[in-house]
Formats: C-alpha cells, structure tokens, sequence
C-alpha cells in the first residue's frame, strides 16, 4: 500500500515507529495528485513549498523527541472558505480571486499547532452555495468514482481529494448538507459537529446561524483524531459554545448494544430513490444485528425544512454578503464612476448567478413589508423543527437516515433548474436548522457510486455518533474501497 | 406572481447588484417558484411559536472593555484594489 493511500491512524502509528518521515509522506501525496488532479481537479491552491516546510519541522519535532499530536506530519487541506494567512482564500469566487487573508482561522491555527501539513485550498460551490460543486466561479471538480458525475457540494473539493486518496483528509463546511452530502457522494465520512462545537472564527460566513466547519476523513477513527485537534470554545467567536470536548478516541469502541436507534419515516418517503432506502435499509438490519434496538418514528415537520432554509439562509447570506463591495479587499470593477456604482458593478461582475440568486432571495425575504410573512415565519419553523428532534431524542439516542435522495448525479443534470438542485439537501438541511450534529459514512453502492448513511445525535453528542458509526464500520467493509479514477488505480 | 419585475428591480437595488435585463427575466421567474414552493410555510399555524434566530443558549458575549491588540495596518490595506496614505482609495463618492 503506498502511503498516500493510508490513514491518519496508520501513518501515525509508521512515524511513531520511525518506519516513514513527514517529508517522505508528503511526496508520496504530491505524487499522487500528480497523477490524478487533471482528471479529478479538487484543487484550487497548491501549498507544497510550505507543506514541505512543514513536513520538515514535524519530523525535526519528533527526532527532538517531543510530544506530537497524532495528525503532526499528516498532509491535509481545507476548503477555501477557510482562512489561511498568506495563501490565496477565493471561496471559488471571481470577487475573491486574488484574496490573500491577513489571518488564519482558528482552525487553521490549531491544525498546525498539531504540526498538521497544510497541502492546499480546495475548490468548492462559491460562497459554499450549492450542493454539486457546479457553481463553483473558477471550474467544476469531479467525482473520482465516475469522472462523469458531481463529488456533491459545497465541499466538493475536499470530498473528492480525499476520496481520491490526494490528501489524508480535509477540513470542509457544512450550511445545509455541505459536508455529508459530498462525502456521501464520494465514499467517504463528513460529520457535521454541533453548532457552536468547533470555532467559525476565519471560516467566510455564509448563512452564520447555519455554518459549522467539520471534518472529511477515510474512516471513522481519522474523524475522531481530527474532531479532538478542531472542536473547542474560541473566545474570537461568539457563537462558540463555552462546553468541554471529550477525547472522542474513547467512543471508538465497536459497541452498539442497547443504543436505540431511530427511523424518522419522512426520510424514507417518495422523493428518495428506492434503491437508496433499500441500501440504508440493509444499514439498519446490521444495526440491529449488532445489538441496537431500531424502531419507526417520525419528525412531522421535515418536509417544511427545505423551504425554511431557503429563507433563513439566503436571509443570512444577503447580510453576510454585503461587505463584498469592492472596497478594501477582493474584485474591484474598473469602470465606474462613482463609488455606488462601483460596488454595484463590482457584485455584478464578481459574483456567480447562484450567489446573485440567493442574495435576491435573501434581501427580498428581509425587506420592509416582507419580514414578518417571510424571514419570521421561516424562524417560527425552525423552532417546530428543533421540537420535533427533542422530542425523538428522548425516545432514541441516534436517528438513521439517508444522507440523499440519490447517488451522485451527472455533471450539468441539474444546473438549469435551482429547485431541483435544492431537493438534493433534503435528509439534510433539518439538521442544520436544529443546529444538531451528523455523520454521514458510506454503507453501500449502485451502479458503482457510493450511497452514504445519516447519523443524528443529540446536541454535543458527536461521541456517541462516532461510537455508531464506528461500530457500523468495523463490521462492513465500504470503507476499504478505493475509485478506479477514469479507469486506472 | 408573487413577486414582479419591478419587485425585482428593487430588491437589486437594495441588494447593490447591477442586473442586466436577461438576469431581471430570469430571476423573476426562478424567484417565483423558489417563493412557491416556501409558500408551503403557510400551511403551518404558527401563531403560537417562539422564533428561533439562533440555537445555542447563548446571551450577551461580552470581554472586558479592555485594550488589545489591533491587525498591523499594513497587513489589513494588503489586498486593497487601491490605497493612498494608509487608507483605501474609492471613486468619488458623491
């Protein structure tokens, strides 16, 4: 097996025992996306002159016989909506094209306070507005199981490096399905934390009541490694929450005896693909084969989920979205005359439709006359939304869904009809708007193309997510599978 | 038609976008059926319910209202388009 191939848990437990180096690690995943980035093109920034650097420092630190993180010497990459002080952060926008952040994000800070090698910025819907990585204002990233369909989106970018085996794993964000619908897609695992467990401080918002940064990981192990290094109150966000993290290495324990286990029917009804219930289905038998206590519930309100965010998020986006104006940063349109006009050209020339579309949507539904039939009425569902997941949770511990109606779809398929693009977030936009975290790992194939589960826990319960989902993945072997990209291994 | 072209034209306005008159047609049409289909809303009688603008717990963050360190000036006019002693440099403004 080549190295970059492995683990997060594996090449620690090699550089643990002196059998590799940082530097040889990162070579071998430079190699790598040598060899397939043209076809699979996740990338839209490469760090490697850095990354190398900082390959050299890790292994220095462990030949000084310091104490290292087990993600030191570990190349990985982040979504560019991420901030990274000195390397280019675009959000894959034309209007942030040359956008070189003063600062790092509180995440990047403490993945290389682990020593971790931060080999590149990963391409992504613009704005983190989409769910296909097709709307992405610089080039479109594709599937390295079939090079013909979307990785999913808005992390598209980093979904697919790491199922493509070109980074160990990646950081991504997570509005509306973000994260577990790309690594759905792509075969891999995406959870989403808690709202407020991991800092959004240098995260680009999008919709800031939604957003949550996350990891996207081989298995369900890495996920923990990685959950341990990012989760944690941050004084530089308000939004963080001022909780303990627990060292989620001790729920990697494959036991899932007595966890009651929910089926919210409404995510198993027409509009899903029969085929996707029938392999998440399959998921929940194994379940009970190990032990857990699966049962039939239901989230009534679900199917108001979908238009309820696409309030509340294009809302929060118009405001977001508003300091793009060509001042003191990014695109500035050339033209004008005026400093009204500029920032209206500006906006006009930089931003992408889909980032156009929901800023209309946004400011129109925050409007004078419109607010209370609108953005108000959105937030009154989304409290009957919450209420439906605490009253499940107090039956149930974790709930089992599909993270999609459908495997990836075809490249272009449906870019021409926005509504259509928007179902593809069904299973999971409640969980954004109940602020709740959820896992998404792969638990089957059709026609070649990865199916991936849901999990959904309880608030700061990533734990016993990760205990689940452990469990389910030491007893099958998706995980295993590696894309044949365009044909070749 | 639940929002016009007019409306249309307005919230471009309030939302500092210069549309072309191809993106005016077409977003009117897409914004009525993504607002159609948000009209689902209305089916749910929610004159009883608490909104939820946010879902953690959380009231009045503050710190101290002590000094602290401010990002280098240079490094926040890096990426300014245009700049002139110190500041950012804008077209006229009226």
């Amino acid at each position: 097996m080549e190295l970059y191939e492995m683990t997060v848990h594996e090449l620690r437990d090699l550089l643990a025992a002196g059998r590799t180096s940082a530097v040889e690690i990162a070579e071998s995943v430079f190699g790598r996306i040598a060899q397939v980035e043209e076809q699979v093109r996740a990338f839209v920034t490469l760090n490697k002159d850095k990354a190398l650097e900082m390959a050299r420092i890790a292994d220095a630190r462990r030949k000084n016989g310091e104490d290292l993180s087990p993600l030191a010497g570990i190349p990985m990459g982040l979504k560019d909506n991420i901030c990274t002080k000195g390397v280019l952060t675009t959000c894959s926008s034309r209007i942030l094209e040359n956008f070189v952040p003063p600062y790092d994000a509180t995440v990047t800070e403490r993945l290389e306070a682990a020593n971790g090698v931060m080999a590149g910025k990963l391409n992504m819907d613009e704005f983190a507005m989409g769910s296909s990585t097709e709307n992405s204002g610089l080039f479109t990233t594709r599937n390295p199981w079939n090079l013909a369909m979307v990785p999913g989106g808005s992390s598209g970018g980093p979904a697919a490096a790491v199922a493509a085996d070109e980074l160990v794993y990646t950081l991504g964000s997570d509005t509306g399905g973000s994260i577990r619908q790309p690594a759905s897609f792509c075969g891999v695992v995406g959870l989403k934390p808690t709202y407020g467990r991991v800092s959004r401080y240098g995260l680009v918002a999008y919709a800031s009541s939604l957003d949550q940064i996350g990891p996207i990981t081989k298995d369900v192990e890495d996920c923990a490694l990685v959950m341990n290094a990012i989760s944690g109150h941050d004084l530089k966000d308000s939004t963080s929450a001022p909780v303990e993290t627990p060292d989620y290495r001790s729920f990697l324990k494959a036991d899932v005896k007595g966890l009651r286990v929910g089926i919210p029917g409404e995510y198993f009804a027409e509009g899903i693909d029969p085929a996707v219930k029938a392999t998440v289905m399959a998921a929940v038998r194994k379940f009970e084969e190990l032990g857990a206590v699966c049962e039939e519930t239901t989230l009534p309100h679900t199917e108001y989920a979908l238009p309820a965010y696409y309030i509340i998020a294009p809302a929060e986006a118009s405001s977001n979205l508003a300091r793009y104006d060509g001042v003191s940063y990014g695109y500035r349109s050339e033209t004008a005359p005026d400093v009204a006009t500029m920032s209206q050209r500006t906006r006009q020339e930089g931003f992408g439709q889909e980032v156009k579309r929901r800023i209309m949507l946004g400011t129109y539904a925050l409007s004078s006359g419109y607010y209370d039939a609108y953005y108000l009425k959105a937030m009154k569902v989304r409290t009957l939304i919450k209420q439906d997941f605490d009253r499940a949770f107090e039956r149930f511990d974790v709930l089992i869904t599909p993270t999609g109606p459908t495997p990836a779809f075809r490249v272009g398929e449906k870019t021409e009809d926005p509504l259509a693009m928007y179902m593809s977030d069904v299973c999971t936009i409640p969980v954004n708007l109940a602020g709740i975290p959820a896992i998404a790992l792969p638990c089957g194939f059709l026609d070649g193309l990865p199916v991936g589960l849901q999990l959904m826990g309880r608030a700061f319960a990533e734990g016993t997510l990760i205990q689940a989902a452990y469990a389910y993945e030491r007893n099958t072997d998706w995980h295993e599978r590696k894309p044949a990209i365009g044909g070749v291994r | 038609m639940l929002i016009s072209k007019e409306e249309v034209e307005h919230v471009a306005m309030l939302a500092r976008l210069e549309l072309t008159d191809e993106e005016k047609e077409l977003y009117t049409s897409q914004l009525n059926v993504i607002l159609e289909h948000v009209h689902l809303l209305n089916q749910l009688d929610t004159s009883a319910v608490e909104p939820t603008a946010h879902v953690l717990p959380l009231q009045n963050v503050f710190r101290a209202d002590a000094i602290q360190e401010s990002m280098d000036r240079e490094l926040a006019l890096q990426n300014a388009p245009a700049r002139e002693d110190g500041t950012f440099k804008v077209p006229r403004i009226v």
